[in-house]
């Protein structure tokens, strides 16, 4: 039972894991994308699409994250080169996501999905308890734990990850020493679109394989808040979005075993918390400031 | 021109004819200025007059729309800063150009073109700093560091990029007067070594210390070089307005009067991380007196100011206007009991940008008997005829008539911020920083109001980090450092080098002690 409840909170997890770290990237080089939930429907629509007319899963992850890519790379134009308002820029794009993933899905609903097959490792995957949940998940849970790692030691580890900081916190300085503060944050914006189009596939094709419009049903909301919730520290965005995945694991599980709560109170758990947390971790004025990018969300046009 | 001294052969940057057009406005109009090896340049002018325009050139963050850059013999075009740092231009800049969540090795780090490993670097920091007597360490975070250090920081920022020329721009505008020796020492050792320094200043005295020579620009074109030590600070200041500027008559104080404005025991915890806290403040504003608080930036000028004038609440009998308690009440509040205010920044704090003037003055005198509102409507023909009056008597310049406050330059709009609060004819005043980033012309006017208002019968508070307006305007001045004020005394006690040690932290342990 342990096992199980363990296995369904690693998939609950996962696509909140990976769209948060990129959304963390992008918030790092100081632009809010508040895209991501378009972007993840985009990802999960196209990539649901391309597996099935296809009968290959990997292209169907490739396609969902060039999806992702292509929905940032219209948002990156219009708030980096025409510096557009962000965060209308941002909420259009959900809502072009939304209504452009129900278009594209039309001809998919009910047709019977392809689930992305789970990666065997001999030796690993047979330990007991701890092989079948560690080690016998898809490729794209194995790829979530690889950003932590790869995106936490870019970040603060490497000359790329320093000049990314160093963009959100002050664009002007960064401008004035001849960094690129456009091109940086255009980089980073893909990576964000990229890690949202994952996340959206992992969706469509491994937590529930099959096409129903509105599916991600607000986890892009969630990333956003987690990457708050982890003051734009990777390793705490692991602990928020296996904390969030938790709960509405929870959720699930209540309604199974017949408790009387209503399911849409329990459905609602996730929303609470997140608002929950948010308030307690607004509360530490100090932690938040210092790793805030203090130019998130603002605007730059070099005086040239 | 007094050129004779200075040989051709040692010319490092040779500039002729540099231009840059913004828009309408001729920023640099045909400049020409040869910079040699070993000297420091002093470059004068005005706010406005094209300074930062033609570094800004130098250092590639700019592109001149005409003229040519020499350097070392060569012609060179300088497309952006990487360039410049290849040449051998490194540039300390007067504000923000640090990264306050980086630390101060992560800062320096990106300036350098290839740093290498950042411990081998942390260890050439703490090694050159220490060597310049800048002394630094790499691993603290820079937003927890004083201005004086952050400034440190740039300099051996520069100085690891091995420089052949560093140009400076107001690096003593937030330093201590010790501090600022240091930087002296410095930059003098840096020219015997055969580096080129250019360096901007409004500070005349200290041009004439260490410059060995000058360009001095107005309106965008070069209108004189001279060696400043042939010159006085008043010749000097007249060349960079072109006319005498006026000296400003604090003719002696009468008689001081009742207490107007008391804060007792003032202390306030720091809001943010990057705040200030007030511990136990105490003053006696009289009528009659401008009383100064000189102190450097970031030692809780604003957290002061908001105190005071009502925007960070305090417990009631921490402040008093005119014998009332008032530390708990509203900014309106204590306007209506006769208080003026005016801001440090004065876009977005002592005005909003997207409004116009007039609308700007119903903001902040809309309940002082100004009869600005009425039942619940602006009146705007009163409120036009206000501007009218405070654009003629404190003259601001505008393109049109009631223009947008973010369409005045800085000066102009100082002006009027000031103009608005001295008009009310207060009988409290405080004021942050009346004349930053003024010019002389300006500052002097602005000056002068100040001193007659008090000596009308007004109590006038000025908070400020110019020592040469703080002795000029004020009749006693107290220190901020860390929050703490030293004692009011009277400014004809006062020396700079006392002023100077109570801002280095004296002021604190005179607080601990009272």
């Amino acid at each position: 039972m342990f096992e199980a409840v363990l296995l369904t909170v690693i998939t609950a997890a996962t696509p909140l894991l990976i769209a948060a770290l990129g959304e963390l990237v992008v918030e790092r080089s100081g632009v809010l994308n508040l895209g991501v939930e378009g972007m993840m429907i985009m990802g999960a629509v196209v990539g649901f699409a391309i597996a099935n007319l296809t009968g290959s899963g990997a292209l169907g992850v490739i396609a969902a994250i060039g999806a992702g890519m292509a929905m940032s790379a219209l948002f990156g134009f219009l708030v980096l080169v025409l510096v557009a308002n962000q965060v209308a820029t941002g909420l259009a794009l959900t809502i072009l996501g939304l209504g452009l993933s129900g278009m594209i899905g039309e001809a998919f609903i009910g047709v019977p999905g392809l689930r992305l097959p789970e990666l065997y490792i001999p030796g690993l995957s047979d330990i007991p308890f701890i092989g079948p949940v560690f080690f016998q998940q898809d490729a794209i849970v194995y790829l979530g734990f690889a950003l932590v790692i790869a995106v936490t030691y870019v970040l603060f580890r490497t000359r790329a990850g320093l000049i990314l900081r160093s963009v959100g916190d002050n664009h002007g300085s960064a401008h004035a020493l001849g960094y690129s503060v456009i091109k940086i944050r255009f980089m980073a914006v893909l990576f964000g679109g990229a890690c949202a189009g994952l996340a959206g596939a992992y969706m469509s094709l491994a937590y529930t394989p099959q096409w129903v419009e509105n599916m991600t049903a607000g986890r892009g909301w969630i990333a956003l808040a987690l990457v708050v919730f982890a003051s734009w520290l990777p390793l705490r965005v692991v602990i928020g979005a296996y904390l969030f995945g938790a709960v509405s694991v929870l959720n699930l599980h209540a309604q199974a075993l017949g408790l009387g709560i209503p399911s849409q109170f329990l459905s609602s758990l996730p929303y609470i918390a997140t608002i929950a947390v948010l308030v307690l971790i607004s509360a530490n004025r100090r932690l938040t400031l210092v790793n805030t990018p203090a130019c998130l969300g603002k605007p730059f046009v070099p005086d040239r | 021109m007094e050129q004779q001294n200075r040989s051709e052969k040692d010319t490092l940057l040779d500039a002729r004819g540099l231009t840059k057009r913004f828009g309408d406005i001729l920023a640099n109009d045909t400049v020409d200025i040869r910079l040699n090896k070993g000297e420091i340049h002093a470059l004068l002018g005005e706010n406005g007059a094209g300074k930062s325009t033609l570094v800004k050139m130098f250092y590639g963050s700019l592109e001149p729309d005409a003229g040519e850059i020499w350097w070392d013999g060569r012609r060179v075009d300088i497309g952006n800063p990487a360039a410049a740092r290849d040449l051998g231009i490194g540039m300390v800049f007067q504000h923000f150009s640090l990264f306050e969540a980086l630390t101060v090795v992560e800062n320096i780090a990106l300036a350098l073109p290839k740093p290498g490993n950042m411990r081998d670097l942390a260890a050439r920091i703490a090694e050159v700093s220490k060597d310049y007597g800048l002394p630094l360490n790499p691993a603290d975070i820079v937003a927890d560091l004083p201005v004086g250090i952050r400034q440190r920081i740039e300099i051996v920022r520069c100085l690891l990029q091995e420089p052949r020329l560093i140009i400076m721009d107001e690096p003593t505008s937030v330093l201590t007067p010790q501090e600022a020796d240091q930087l002296f020492l410095t930059l003098q050792r840096l020219a015997s070594e055969g580096c080129a320094v250019l360096y901007i200043s409004h500070r005349l005295e200290e041009v004439q210390r260490i410059c060995h020579h000058a360009t001095i620009l107005r309106h965008g074109k070069v209108v004189d070089e001279c060696d400043p030590a042939q010159e006085t600070a008043a010749s000097l200041a007249s060349k960079m307005v072109g006319a005498e500027v006026i000296a400003v008559n604090a003719a002696k104080k009468t008689e001081v009067g009742a207490e107007r404005l008391v804060l007792k025991s003032l202390s306030a915890k720091a809001s943010t991380p990057f705040a200030t806290a007030l511990t136990n403040i105490s003053l006696e504003l009289k009528a009659g007196e401008v009383v100064a608080i000189a102190g450097v930036a970031g030692n809780g000028q604003g957290e002061l100011f908001d105190a005071v004038s009502g925007e960070m609440p305090v417990a009631p009998d921490m402040i008093a206007l005119d014998g009332k308690p008032c530390g708990s009440k509203s900014v309106t509040w204590r306007r209506k009991q006769n208080a003026a205010f005016v801001p440090e920044e004065r876009l977005g704090h002592g005005a909003v940008p997207g409004m116009k003037l007039s609308e700007n003055i119903v903001l902040t005198r809309h309940s002082t008997g100004d009869s600005l509102v009425g039942n619940g409507f602006v009146s705007e023909r009163q409120a036009g005829e206000l501007e009218q009056r405070i654009k003629q008597k404190y003259d601001v310049r505008m393109s049109h008539d009631d223009p947008e406050a973010r369409s005045l330059s800085g000066g102009n709009l100082q002006k009027f911020v000031v103009g608005r609060e001295l008009d009310r004819r207060p009988g409290v005043l405080v004021v942050n920083q009346p004349t930053w980033g003024v010019d002389a012309g300006a500052a002097a006017l602005i000056r002068q109001a100040l001193i007659d208002l008090a000596r009308s019968g007004s109590a006038v508070l000025v908070i400020s980090q110019d020592l040469d307006e703080i002795f000029e305007i004020a009749d006693r001045i107290a220190v901020i450092s860390r929050g703490h004020l030293s004692d009011a005394e009277p400014a004809a006690g006062m020396t700079r080098e006392r002023v100077g040690l109570l801002m280095a932290g004296g002021a604190e342990a005179q607080g601990e002690v009272a």
